[in-house]
């Protein structure tokens, strides 16, 4: 049962729901706009008898990540893009020793040090392996605060499920804004699965050693490794692919937007609607793996697409890719910490639909 | 009849690919002699670094955990927090503690995160091919410091860092020692300090580190016997060995402070 | 049913709270609400902003670019609301600090003296309470029949003996609107 709404920020919400999930080790280290969630980890891991580290950098911080989650704790960090750059190589050793964790990135605007206000500008680091070496890794982004918390609360499970890391897009909006959200019953730590892969209580079972490594000095057995993992990656397209439409049956044109740009190109939509124009939306949830199926079913359907986002473009590679030259594809977007507003998109739908 | 010497058992009866007269080879036994003494096999797990000894999950015969080059400290920290009964050994070279992961030795240190920590100093660079490192000597010729090394001419190379003295520093550090593995009664002794600090982990008590002079012939071009030398004649007289620092509770250990 | 809100004011006016309290009631109130902040970069002393969203459907943009009503509590704000209210939409204006006339002839004004009612009730901080209480009766949009108990939650055990002040703004607010 769910219990009674909470007003909350984001990035509240997003603790809370890690701490529900059974998260029993955060790491983080100050930046902003995502200090509220390492704030409240602060006072409730402790509060709970987890552990909460400041850490001395984002560095250290997922790499204190990578040796509790290494041991089968469920183990996060959060920060925000410049931090998760940091957090890159952590990450990336994480994959290449198939551990699983949550690493939360409430993004904002770049390149260097930026700004601090909301951006999209992190979505080629997060989708395509923002590491060396070749891998990719979950990444889901939550549209509300509600969203934020509930992705937030699942990310442990797939992360488990499927041995990677999990990362939750968000942006500042999203980390600093309140809504209302309802949170899942706090799991039962004895309930969490039991991963037999991991690091100590070998006096337990007497297993075989275990050694959590990515190092693999054989070209031909990394190969290997590397296959297989990609084998994984394809069975998770097939089943994790997730998104959410509005109105795209109708629809002459569709917008494709996720999180905060998904919110204003729904606004945009509805003042269409009563406009009477006919326009849709297409909002991926997983960003890897990209929704393709649903996305291609629509491109096949010959419909024109406007990708508005957050940045100079960067989900609209992963359109047309999709799309692969069916049908139209346009782009809307603003950069460095700027909003688009619905009356912007809407301007760019007449100007598309020719009103 | 009982038995006075074998091989550990926590140690895997293999051959190392270490070179003739590396000093890994004698400290891997050392860690694991002090683990089976202490009984501990089945509750240990080293945190492998980058650098010769990244192997060392091939001679270790319990968990390991790999990190990234220098976050060793990092991610023992997030182990032990895990796993407060186990026995958990933070392993370094002196590019790894003293170099790349400065910032996470220092802070684990001074957190006083209950691991050990298992620094072997031998002065260069091993894996990458005989590089400087920060705790190459003055004068001493490296890869990367072909004329050796100048702490203040034009090379602005700094001075070798005597990491013990500057952990010992922190609030959170308790037990820091530095032993050599160049002698037979260097190597003895280099053992208790290792047994000294695994037990003052096994009580909780703080940080503990155990620095060990190391000699590495095929990066200094000398032979394994006068890398023995060297490193008395060379290393020891900076790198002073003994208890660097000691504030352990003396009632656990016996008032044998 | 949506009402959109552009909220302005100084720092320390107790905006933010405003605005919280706003969306807290509201969401008592079953509806759909999103409250997003933003600030100067400045620390004290820049223009606090709120974009406030009260519905009773799923809210699509949190961000308030064209608002149903604003909330100017001091003079800096006024030229922020003006540019963006709704045509036709509802202007409040803290009138104890906000001598100016507005140039939106279409709006519909609402001019509160939020300071000088404050004051007579003891402290001027309650200032903003009033204004939250023309908000409601302008708008309709939140009852706050919820707020004494949302006050409690909101603030600390130590500060819930300044609620029935806070009451009393509220209903001093709502008998300024006609």
């Amino acid at each position: 049962m769910a219990e009674e709404k909470r007003l909350m920020k984001g990035n509240e919400a997003i603790a809370e729901a890690a701490i529900r999930a059974g998260c029993t080790a955060y790491f983080g280290y100050p930046i902003t706009p995502q200090n509220e969630l390492t704030a409240y980890m602060a006072k409730h891991m402790l509060d709970h008898k987890r552990t909460f580290i400041q850490a001395e950098s984002e560095v250290s911080a997922i790499n204190m990540v990578y040796g509790a989650a290494a041991t089968g704790a469920r183990s996060m960090t959060s920060s925000s893009s410049p931090g998760v750059s940091l957090k890159q190589e952590g990450i990336s050793y994480a994959c290449g020793a198939d551990v699983p964790c949550v690493v939360v990135n409430v993004a904002r605007s770049g390149p260097g040090l930026g700004g601090i206000s909301p951006s999209q500008g992190d979505y080629f680091q997060s989708t395509r392996g923002g590491g060396h070496g070749d891998y990719y890794h979950l990444v889901l982004a939550p549209k509300s605060v509600q969203e934020a918390a509930d992705l937030t609360f699942e990310a442990f499970d797939l992360a488990d499920e499927w041995r990677m890391p999990a990362m939750i897009l968000a942006d500042g909006l999203i980390g600093q804004m309140m809504e209302g959200v309802s949170f899942p019953p706090m799991r039962d730590l004895k309930t969490l699965p039991k991963k037999a892969w991991a690091a100590g209580r070998q006096q337990e079972t007497h297993r075989p050693n275990n050694h959590i490594t990515s190092l693999n000095l054989m070209p031909a057995e990394l190969e290997q490794q590397n296959l297989a993992r990609f084998k994984r990656y394809d069975v998770m397209k097939a089943k994790l692919q997730r998104s959410e439409e509005v109105n795209t049956d109708q629809a002459e044109l569709i917008l494709v937007a996720y999180g905060t740009s998904a919110r204003i190109a729904l606004g945009a939509l509805q003042m269409a609607k009563a406009e009477g124009l006919e326009v849709g939306l297409f909002r991926p949830i997983t960003l890897w793996p990209f929704p393709e199926q649903k996305l291609s079913e629509l491109a096949a359907k010959g419909k024109r697409f406007l990708v508005v986002e957050m940045s100079m473009g960067q989900m609209i590679e992963d359109v047309r890719l999709v799309v692969n030259g069916r049908c139209e594809v346009k782009f809307y977007g603003r950069c460095g910490g700027m909003i688009p507003t619905e009356e912007e998109v809407l301007a760019e739908i007449k100007r598309l639909l020719g009103k | 009849m009982e038995l006075l010497y074998g091989h550990p058992k926590s140690l895997n009866p293999v051959q190392t690919k270490y070179c003739p007269g590396c000093g890994h080879g004698t400290i891997h036994r050392l860690i694991c002699e002090v683990i089976d003494e202490l009984g501990v096999q089945e509750r240990s797990i080293i945190t492998n670094p980058v650098g010769c000894s990244i192997w060392s999950d091939l001679y270790f015969n319990f968990d390991s955990v790999q990190p990234p080059h220098g976050r060793t400290p990092a991610a023992a920290t997030g182990v032990k927090r895990m796993l407060p009964d186990h026995l958990v050994i933070c392993y370094q070279g002196d590019g790894d503690l003293a170099a790349i992961g400065t910032a996470e030795i220092i802070h684990a240190a001074n957190r006083g995160e209950k691991f050990t920590t298992i620094f072997v100093n031998n002065a260069i660079y091993g894996m990458t091919g005989g590089q400087m490192a920060p705790t190459t000597l003055i004068g001493q010729k490296a890869s990367t410091a072909p004329y050796g090394r100048d702490a203040t001419g034009e090379a602005g190379m700094g001075y070798p860092m005597q990491v013990c003295e500057i952990l010992a520093t922190l609030g959170g550090t308790k037990y820091l020692a530095r032993g050599s593995v160049n002698t037979p009664a260097n190597v003895r002794k280099t053992k208790q300090y290792i047994k000294k600090a695994f037990e003052a982990q096994m009580r909780g008590e703080g940080f503990t580190m155990v620095e060990i002079l190391s000699p590495c012939p095929t990066n200094w071009g000398l032979g394994p016997c006068e890398a023995e030398d060297w490193l008395e004649q060379n290393m020891i007289p900076f790198y002073k060995l003994g208890e660097v620092k000691n504030t352990l509770d003396a009632a656990a250990i016996g008032g044998a402070k | 049913m949506t009402e959109k809100t552009f909220m302005a004011g100084f720092g320390g006016q107790g905006v933010i709270s405003l605005g919280q309290l706003w969306v807290y009631c509201g969401m008592k109130e079953s509806k759909e609400v999103t409250f997003f902040p933003f600030y100067g970069a400045e620390k004290r002393g820049g223009i606090a902003r709120a974009s406030v969203i009260v519905s009773d459907s799923e809210i699509a943009s949190p961000l308030v670019t064209t608002p149903d009503s604003a909330i100017v509590m001091n003079i800096d704000s006024l030229k922020l609301c003006e540019d963006c209210l709704k045509k036709g939409g509802t202007l409040l204006i803290n009138s104890s600090l906000v001598k100016q006339e507005t140039t939106r002839k279409d709006a519909r004004v609402i001019k509160v003296p939020c300071n000088e009612i404050a004051e007579q009730l003891g402290d001027v901080r309650f200032a903003n309470m009033v204004m939250m209480g023309a908000l409601s009766k302008a708008t309709g949009a939140v009852k706050l029949d919820k707020l004494e108990a949302v006050l409690k939650s909101f603030f600390p055990e130590s500060k819930h003996k300044f609620i029935p002040k806070n009451l009393e703004a509220i209903e001093a607010g709502m008998k300024v609107v006609k």
